[in-house]
């Protein structure tokens, strides 16, 4: 065992040597992008791709950025940052959770090079971590829905049984459970992130088993088109404002909104100010926003979700304040108690009131 | 006017020479695309087919070469005895899964003892797990005369299944927050399978690759089970009155190629991968059918097939961060060496000839 470990260390330090002769360069900071999607998905990607755009934009000629997409998370994913950080990037986004550990691996062997993970949780002295609080989207998109469906049956694609998915699936169920106690939510999984024939596949089943309407964590149109062709089916934008689809089927949207973070982050590299953290923004500070709310949906409903927005926005409301009790009747968040942030990165439970399990 | 006249027997010559001739017009035709979408295609084929060789960053590409290489070469060598014999597994993905799971599995029953044994074990344990999942289809096959190709793809789903299970919920990390994923292997040095030697990509998995090669010449050329494959694939009445049983070689060419496509998952589950994650398996099993008929079935010509995809690959990827390529063009560029592979196969059995028929 000791010969190997040795071995590793060494091609570590090889690698390591090769890069360090290999990555000096001056002229335009170099920023790299990982994307698990196609740029053309129309959500999570997309939304990355536009605000390596806005860098652009922002910075001119003192940036030039790189990317490769439909990036498999494992193996491959290692090479790509490789190949970037030795061609001369300096700060490389990786833009999928899938990619922790090879950011991790590959961070270790430059230590020059800056790497940002979304929605991770390791980091290292040159690995910082983002991630966006979408649940306080959902919670206006399940305030939304909640008013909206007559048949009281609102469908849910998931995509992975993560606490990402998990947290916006029960902020959108607290909320439209208050703004219509008889519904129920029915939640499938997609077990994929990007897959419009799955998605379609899944938002049909949903709508044939009286769903009228869809939410969704995965990044396609897929839904939405489904939704377009079965009429009277209501959806919401995923990652993207997906306005094509407005007024109807899509009637509002939770958009992420990156180029803010991106070019606060490129500007600290420039500045020699960059330093390993981990944010977590939502829609007070603009990481998350909330796509226009088509004229399909009552004015009153639309106002009270507005309002529902600002006071979140504030910070004068949580969408996860107590009483709340989990889904095994167990309690959870006692009267005005909010949830803390610990909790919900790890949160691995339903709230009470969803039925089936969490594939786990 | 073109006629294709028949050949008494296929041309050596040309069964060698069409590879290369599908990469060169791939070259064209690709090198048209690129451009395009404004891109120069000179410089497009240099990043893809030169720079990752003989490049400026080679010393880091030609290890990944072989990394790549080492799983679509071993897999691929198991499935063209079954080709040649005419037995069609098309579901060594799958095998591919179950081997990684079932070798994977047994390194983490052992985590966190240290052993020179714990790796072996997980190597046989790889190969048996492949070899299983290939009983499927074979014992199907053999025992109630079912289609083996149809069993063998549909079993790749299931295996996914599996997979997708296991990374949620059978050997998920303890330790990792309730995200999907299994322990990392390839940070538990007992069961990784780290480089060899340093920077050269040199695993156990692309050693295990040239065994393979090796073992399947010496199989087909000088030894009677590879006679019988041969026979079985070319003339299936002659191999049956000479006393070849069919449902022997079924199982066979099954076995091998279940056991090295469960090998290749192994070694890239503790090496390159590290972790049995819901998207471990990114379509070796399938593009080393690919990479079979590429390598005319040939164990030395696998061997040049798979490293030639493998370039493709790497080559691919730098071209989309160095050049802006999208994805899609990457893969119609991979696409087109296969359509033109096949188109230009018909040379190697038809003459073309220009001018009337004389007869």
């Amino acid at each position: 065992m000791q010969r190997r470990t040795l071995l590793g260390t060494a091609a570590a330090a090889a690698v390591l040597a090769g890069a360090n002769l290999a990555v000096a360069q001056d002229g335009p900071l170099k920023v790299g992008f990982i994307f698990v999607g196609p740029i053309g998905d129309g959500g999570w990607t997309y939304e990355h791709n536009q605000a390596r755009l806005a860098v652009e934009e922002e910075f001119g000629d003192k940036v030039e950025t790189v990317y490769q997409e439909s990036v498999p998370e494992g193996a491959d994913a290692e090479r790509a940052m490789t190949q970037m950080a030795l061609s001369g990037a300096k700060l490389i986004f990786t833009t999928s959770f899938g990619y922790m550990d090879p950011t991790i691996n590959v961070a270790a062997k430059f230590p020059d090079v800056k790497f940002e993970h979304a929605t991770g949780f390791k980091r290292t002295d040159n690995v910082g971590t983002y991630s966006a609080r979408f649940y306080e989207g959902r919670a206006i998109q399940g305030h939304i829905a909640g008013k909206l469906t007559k048949t009281n049956k609102i469908g849910y694609i998931g995509s992975y049984p993560i606490p990402e998915v998990i947290r916006g699936i029960n902020s959108a169920y607290i909320h439209a459970k208050k703004a219509n106690p008889d519904v129920e939510f029915n939640v499938v999984w997609a077990y994929t992130w990007f897959d419009p024939a799955k998605e379609a596949d899944a938002a049909t089943a949903l709508i044939e088993q009286g769903n009228d309407v869809i939410l969704q964590h995965t990044d396609s149109t897929a839904p939405q088109a489904a939704a377009e062709k079965a009429g009277n089916v209501y959806t919401f934008g995923q990652a993207s404002d997906m306005a094509e689809f407005a007024p109807m089927p899509r009637v509002s949207s939770i958009i992420d909104n990156w180029a803010p973070y991106y070019i606060e982050r490129v500007r600290a590299v420039m500045d020699g100010t960059w330093q390993s953290d981990d944010t977590w923004d939502g829609i007070g500070a603009g990481m998350v926003k909330i796509g226009e709310i088509s004229s399909a949906v009552p004015e009153e409903v639309k106002a009270e979700a507005l309002a529902l927005k600002d006071k979140i926005a504030s910070g004068e409301y949580h969408p996860f304040t107590g009483p709340l009790k989990k889904q095994d009747g167990s309690d959870w968040l006692a009267e005005g108690e909010t949830a803390d942030d610990g909790t919900l990165l790890g949160m691995n439970f339903y709230v009470e009131g969803l039925t089936g399990d969490i594939p786990n | 006017m073109i006629r294709l006249e028949k050949r008494p027997e296929p041309s050596r010559g040309w069964t060698a020479l069409t590879p290369v001739l599908a990469v060169v017009l791939t070259m064209i035709a690709g090198g048209a695309l690129f451009a395009l979408l404004g891109k120069d295609p000179f410089v497009a084929m240099k990043t893809i087919f030169w720079d990752p060789i003989l490049g400026e960053y080679a010393f880091y590409y030609r290890g990944q070469l072989l990394v790549k290489a080492a799983p679509l070469v071993l897999i691929a060598v198991g499935l063209s005895l079954g080709f040649r014999a005419g037995v069609w597994n098309i579901g060594a993905e799958g095998q591919y899964i179950v081997g990684a799971l079932c070798g994977g599995a047994v390194g983490l029953a052992f985590y966190p003892a240290e052993g020179w044994y714990i790796f072996p074990l997980m190597v046989v344990a790889g190969a048996l797990g492949g070899w299983l999942w290939a009983m499927i289809p074979g014992i199907l096959k053999t025992r109630f005369n079912t289609n083996e190709i149809l069993v063998s793809l549909l079993l790749v789903y299931v295996a996914e299944q599996l997979l997708a299970a296991s990374a949620l919920r059978w050997l998920k990390n303890p330790e990792g927050q309730g995200f999907p994923g299994s322990r990392n292997l390839a940070q538990y040095p007992a069961a990784s399978n780290p480089e060899l030697i340093a920077g050269t990509g040199m695993h156990w998995g692309v050693v295990a690759a040239m065994i393979a090669v090796i073992f399947a010449y010496v199989l087909l050329n000088r030894h009677m089970t590879g006679f019988h494959i041969r026979l079985a694939g070319q003339a299936p009445r002659a191999a049956r009155f000479s006393g070849v049983s069919p449902s022997r070689l079924v199982l066979f060419c099954f076995s091998v190629s279940g056991a090295l496509a469960g090998l290749a998952g192994l070694f890239e589950l503790t090496g390159p991968a590290g972790q049995i994650s819901i998207d471990f398996n990114v379509g070796y099993g399938f593009t080393a059918i690919i990479v079979a008929f590429l390598g005319r079935l040939h164990p030395v010509g696998i061997l040049l097939a798979g490293l030639l995809m493998a370039l493709t690959y790497i080559g691919g990827e730098a071209a989309q961060s160095t050049l802006g390529l999208p994805a899609a063009a990457i893969q119609a560029f991979q696409g087109m060496l296969l359509f033109f592979l096949l188109a230009v196969d018909v040379l190697i059995n038809f003459r073309v000839r220009f001018g009337r028929a004389m007869a």
